[in-house]
């Protein structure tokens, strides 16, 4: 009877966490989305901050470029390589061009490039606006009658969506040349059998779907990074946990909304 | 000029302001002062309108800060400085940027007129020729005194300090405690200062408020407050550790506890 009755306990308890984990969760949506509207609704007041936005674009998108450039360069040459694996199997190596392309455009440049952008722009912008929440450098803006939403906040939000969708196009410029090269150059493709199948095979609809799978990301990071940030603990470990806490929930929320994305593009 | 009207603030429970109600003169020194944990900073980000009360009303004038809509919050801003405890300098910017950032934000002025500006504030608080130091580079005391020229850096009728001694060498702290001194008197300006340095704290107060567990226990001047009979008030500016404001928080001793605790054996 005492063993029953624990072992409910135990089940009660573990649903009762889970609900109310999920009820901040929907909270913390809540919050994020109404923080986030407040802070984009300063795009059409004066102060512009088109200076700032600059600024933050630079430093997110400019900052970013190698790490893409890279990550962009070893998905094409890694993807050519288990491709020509696999299509050499059925004897269809001249297929590997639009393989190649096809993943990385629809998929891999954008969930890749997003995972980058929120590991490498997405911490700092949170650690960043944490640290200036530790040491009051926001109420200081507020007592210089400067609104940090405005000023920190919307700046890096745009910057976000402007920044991420150039750089999955870079990324993959990249990783398809990257592709080219081991495909062709090492593997022994032909070379106009790559580049036909893969105009063949690309519709501009493929390249939409990209790019608007890339722009969700920009939003998605932008608005996670920033709330985290803003909303911070502000002590030390409050600035580590929501730093780690941005880089978990914009992960998942990319892939989430990559699901959700890509469904809408099938 | 400011006032508060029955001011009270509470976190999850805990009072830290109750029931304030105290009047700030204009183009005075007031100083607040009490021990650690006493309301004076959570008053003092109340009168700057960082906090939001939990009841209670914040005065400027006739507006109430309560209800007051952003704009109208930051037209008043512009007319205030703030040097806060740790300085909050903007890490991204130089002393010269960060000194210059309100003059700026704010104005149209002249980029030479403004690198004037800068230079005048930054030597009214002995830092020309630091101009391109980075806040990093600085030790705490001149981060302080960079955002007390950046504080002043519009000319503010109320400038809000946190206490702007702690941490400083005793010259830094008298140059700055004088500072605020002269510069209240000289430009009219209306100063709250919020410190726990008592000697410091009466030598440039004008008016004195004494916080103890949320509520003003003393006001007046500095000669008030110094030959008050009221045993806190003494015990406070005497720095000493006996009286009827207790050094623990806990409400027993740990001795006491142990002593109480069943099976405590004794021995005689």
């Amino acid at each position: 009877m005492s063993q029953t009755n624990t072992t409910q306990n135990s089940i009660i308890s573990f649903f009762g966490y889970l609900g109310r984990w999920f009820l901040r969760a929907i909270e913390s949506m809540g919050d994020a989305a109404v923080l986030s509207a407040i802070s984009l609704a300063h795009l059409f007041h004066r102060p512009w901050q088109g200076k700032h936005i600059v600024l933050q674009l630079y430093a997110l998108g400019v900052g970013s470029f190698i790490i893409i450039a890279i990550t962009g360069a070893f998905t094409g040459m890694v993807l050519s390589l288990q491709g020509y694996y696999t299509l050499a199997k059925f004897g269809s190596e001249s297929l590997l061009g639009s393989g190649v392309a096809l993943a990385i455009i629809r998929e891999l440049g954008p969930v890749l490039g997003a995972f980058m952008m929120v590991g490498r722009a997405g911490s700092s912008i949170t650690a960043e606006i944490g640290i200036m929440r530790v040491t009051e450098q926001l109420d200081a803006l507020q007592m210089m009658a400067i609104n940090p939403k405005a000023r920190v906040i919307l700046p890096r939000i745009i910057a976000m969506i402007i920044a991420l969708p150039i750089l999955v196009t870079m990324f993959d410029i990249i990783g398809l040349a990257a592709g080219y090269v081991v495909g062709v150059e090492l593997l022994g493709v032909n070379g106009g059998a790559f580049i036909g199948e893969m105009i063949a095979k690309i519709t501009p609809m493929d390249l939409y779907a990209g790019w608007v799978k890339a722009l969700g990301f920009g939003v998605l990071i932008g608005v996670i990074c920033t709330y985290m940030g803003y909303r911070a603990t502000p002590t030390t470990e409050g600035v580590a946990k929501a730093t780690t806490q941005a880089v978990v929930a914009g992960s998942v929320g990319v892939l989430v909304l990559d699901y959700i994305l890509t469904s809408f593009f099938l | 000029m400011i006032r508060t009207e029955k001011l009270s603030r509470h976190f999850d429970g805990v009072v830290a302001l109750d029931n304030t109600d105290i009047h700030i003169k204009e183009h005075q020194t007031t100083v607040i002062m009490g021990g650690s944990g006493s309301g004076k900073t959570t008053l003092l980000r109340l009168l700057a309108g960082l906090e939001c009360p939990t009841s209670g009303h914040v005065w400027y004038g006739n507006d109430d800060l309560n209800g007051m809509n952003q704009k109208r919050l930051y037209q008043l801003r512009a007319r205030m400085g703030m040097v806060f405890q740790y300085s909050a300098l903007l890490n991204s910017l130089s002393v010269y940027d960060n000194v210059a950032f309100p003059l700026a934000e704010h104005t149209q002025l002249d980029k030479s007129v403004i690198h004037t500006m800068v230079t005048m504030k930054l030597e009214q608080v002995g830092l020309r020729g630091f101009e391109n130091l980075m806040p990093s580079q600085l030790s705490g005391g001149m981060a302080k005194r960079v955002a007390f020229a950046r504080a002043l850096a519009m000319d503010p009728e109320v400038v809000f300090f946190d206490e702007p001694t702690s941490g400083l060498d005793p010259i830094s702290a008298g140059v700055i405690a004088s500072l605020i001194g002269d510069l209240t008197k000289r430009t009219k300006m209306t100063s709250i200062v919020v410190t726990h340095d008592v000697h410091a704290g009466l030598d440039i107060a004008d008016h004195v408020i004494l916080l103890w567990q949320g509520k003003v226990i003393a006001e007046g001047t500095s000669d008030v407050i110094r030959h008050s009979e009221d045993e806190r008030v003494r015990q406070f500016i005497e720095g000493r550790p006996d009286g009827p404001i207790p050094f623990s928080r806990s409400e027993t001793s740990y001795i006491e506890d142990l002593l109480h605790k069943p099976g405590t054996v004794r021995m005689s």
